[in-house]
């Protein structure tokens, strides 16, 4: 595994707002995810996790300061490129946001087709075959109308991994939850992500998941703050 | 093969699909009965110009319709039979008086048309084989499209009853029957001979025409001829006009001289809006109830414009399916208006196409206003 590091944030400052109303969110973030890294990101309401979370996915531009993400530095990136810098990201949403229209494998075919070196058999093996490892391979034609809120969040996952993604930001995975099947959502996200190679940030509540990070970070008003756990 | 999103999303739910469709094929039959209307108005307010067999036409220069006709001296067209290329001329009278239906005895304004049988120009079918019938006295052709309050004349006829009433005041025979159609200016139209048309009008001067129907020899030139007319011919009070022409005058009345062919625009862009008012309602709705649907593709690296695409797509779907339940029913309601109203209304072939493109225009200016909505889309608040 490469020492490259996936994110790597040097004195960040976000703000919201303009003038008198300016309001900092962030200060001086520094952080650095190496790649293959299970990390979760804690802290209360309000502290500016999800807009860290935001500014990392290329879903915000960030300020100042600096922000590389799998080596693009996103601070004054150009619309394009943020939209590109997302095509290598896998999401997890609280809410698992999947298409109501679209059977379980076309919404994880959706994550494929943005990259078109995949033919169609490709994209129907691949599809199969991370439904299966989520655990629904005898689900993959069901719409998320027919699916349980753990299943629909595990079609989340899988439409979030199968295109291999350097990295998976995922907030709050667990929260429309109950306890088993959060924790087998996180497990499964976990696993995959072993397997891949692939960076993980969660951003949680959540203490019945804390088990499963190699690293815990927590933010408090705009600082950040950093913990080794014991993993057991 | 990429996901079908549009077609998957307007599928998914079926009931707002079907609310959808129904809205389009309503905006459709209202476009489609509107300018079907139109149409039928300028079309069958020239029945009679279309049949008439001549070349060249002269009418008194102040007749702006046949409804309205003004008369002429007949010399003026005699004058012309003079002229080298000009074969024969025929004048034809035209006027309304009252016909009375043989069965309920009531009376009704009809439209007289009067020529000499030996000369006849007016080649709707019926009219040349029976024209000879009117050589007797007070013997009519009878239009078998006419209004039905005139009494079931045609059903009569071919029962071979002897079909007798009053026009004005004068006793007729139906001698035979035409099939020309009504407008909205006339009701109903008899042809008979100039002879049995002035004992009808037995108050109009002789001498006096209102259409002169001029026909050239075989190798003439029309617009030399028409020029050659015009130019020799030059009096104040009669015009010259081909046959085209003739038709365009007539039409032209009807276009700018009555509210009917600004009612018609009017009540064909009134569709329209309902129409883009309705399928705006749709695309809208689908954008809003998605939003965070397609805020999630965003943040997968769905671009801006494929979301666009998806949502003119969906419009285009929509305007496209649309249409055919829209064409089915307008044909159908046109085949019942032009039984009740005897109009030539019918399907065209230009006008569907005319109202296809109005469909699908409809749909992508709803397509245009709704996708303001889909900036809302932002990737960042989902979160």
């Amino acid at each position: 595994m490469n020492n490259l590091p996936v994110i790597n944030i040097n004195g960040l400052n976000h703000y919201y707002g303009k003038g008198e109303l300016r309001k900092q969110i962030l200060f001086n973030i520094n952080l650095t995810l190496q790649s293959g890294e299970v990390v979760i990101l804690k802290g209360p309401s309000g502290s500016g996790k999800t807009t860290l979370l935001t500014l990392m996915g290329g879903l915000r531009s960030p300020q100042t300061g600096s922000l590389k993400v799998l080596g693009q530095e996103l601070v004054g990136a150009k619309k394009h490129q943020l939209v590109k810098i997302r095509r290598n990201i896998g999401y997890i949403f609280q809410s698992h946001n999947l298409l109501e229209c679209l059977t379980a494998t076309q919404n994880v075919a959706m994550s494929l087709e943005l990259h078109s070196q995949y033919s169609k058999e490709e994209i129907k093996q691949k599809t199969q075959e991370i439904l299966k490892a989520v655990g629904l391979g005898q689900r993959i034609n069901y719409y998320p109308g027919n699916l349980s809120g753990g299943q629909k969040q595990r079609v989340a996952i899988a439409r979030a991994l199968v295109s291999h993604p350097k990295m998976v930001l995922a907030d709050e995975p667990t929260a429309s939850l109950d306890s088993k099947s959060g924790h087998d959502v996180v497990n499964i996200m976990q696993k995959l992500a072993k397997e891949q190679g692939c960076t993980i940030l969660i951003v949680t509540h959540d203490n019945r998941i804390l088990d499963v990070a190699d690293r815990i970070v927590e933010l408090e008003d705009g600082h950040l703050k950093q913990s080794k756990v014991e993993v057991i | 093969m990429k996901t079908p999103l549009a077609w998957l999303q307007l599928t998914h739910e079926k009931t707002r699909l079907l609310v959808a469709l129904a809205g389009i094929t309503f905006a459709d039959i209202l476009m489609f009965m509107q300018l079907g209307f139109r149409d039928a108005l300028f079309d069958s307010a020239v029945g009679l110009h279309q049949s008439l067999d001549g070349d060249i036409f002269v009418i008194n220069s102040k007749t702006d319709t046949l409804i309205e006709i003004r008369s002429f001296s007949q010399r003026r067209l005699y004058e012309i039979l003079g002229v080298n290329e000009v074969k024969s001329v025929t004048p034809i009278y035209v006027g309304f008086s009252t016909w009375k239906n043989p069965i309920e005895r009531k009376k009704y304004n009809i439209l007289n048309v009067g020529l000499n049988p030996e000369k006849n120009v007016i080649m709707l079918p019926g009219v040349p084989e029976n024209i000879s019938v009117t050589q007797q006295q007070d013997v009519v052709l009878y239009d078998s499209l006419a209004r039905k309050e005139f009494g079931p004349i045609p059903e009569l006829f071919e029962s071979e009853k002897t079909v007798k009433t009053e026009i004005g005041n004068r006793q007729i025979t139906v001698g035979g029957i035409f099939p020309l159609g009504t407008s909205f200016g006339i009701d109903g139209t008899i042809i008979t001979s100039d002879v049995n048309f002035f004992r009808l009008f037995s108050d109009r001067k002789q001498g006096l025409i209102d259409i002169g129907v001029i026909k050239l020899k075989p190798e003439a030139n029309l617009e030399e001829n028409l020029e050659f007319l015009r130019k020799n011919f030059n009096y104040e009070d009669i015009s010259f006009y081909s046959k085209e022409e003739l038709i365009q005058h007539e039409k032209n009345f009807w276009q700018n001289r009555t509210a009917i062919g600004f009612i018609f625009t009017l009540g064909t862009i009134m569709g329209f809006v309902v129409g883009t008012v309705i399928v705006y309602q749709i695309l809208y709705t689908d954008v809003a109830d998605h939003l965070p649907e397609y805020a999630t593709l965003k943040a997968m690296g769905y671009t801006d414009f494929y979301l666009l695409t998806v949502v003119f797509q969906e419009a285009i779907i929509l305007g496209c399916i649309g249409f055919i339940p829209g064409v089915s029913f307008s044909m159908l309601l046109y085949y019942n208006a032009a039984k009740a109203t005897g109009l030539p209304i019918m399907m065209l072939t230009s006008r569907a196409i005319t109202v296809l493109i109005l469909t699908v225009l409809m749909c992508c200016i709803s397509g245009i206003i709704a996708v303001g909505k889909l900036h809302a889309a932002d990737p960042a608040d989902i979160f």
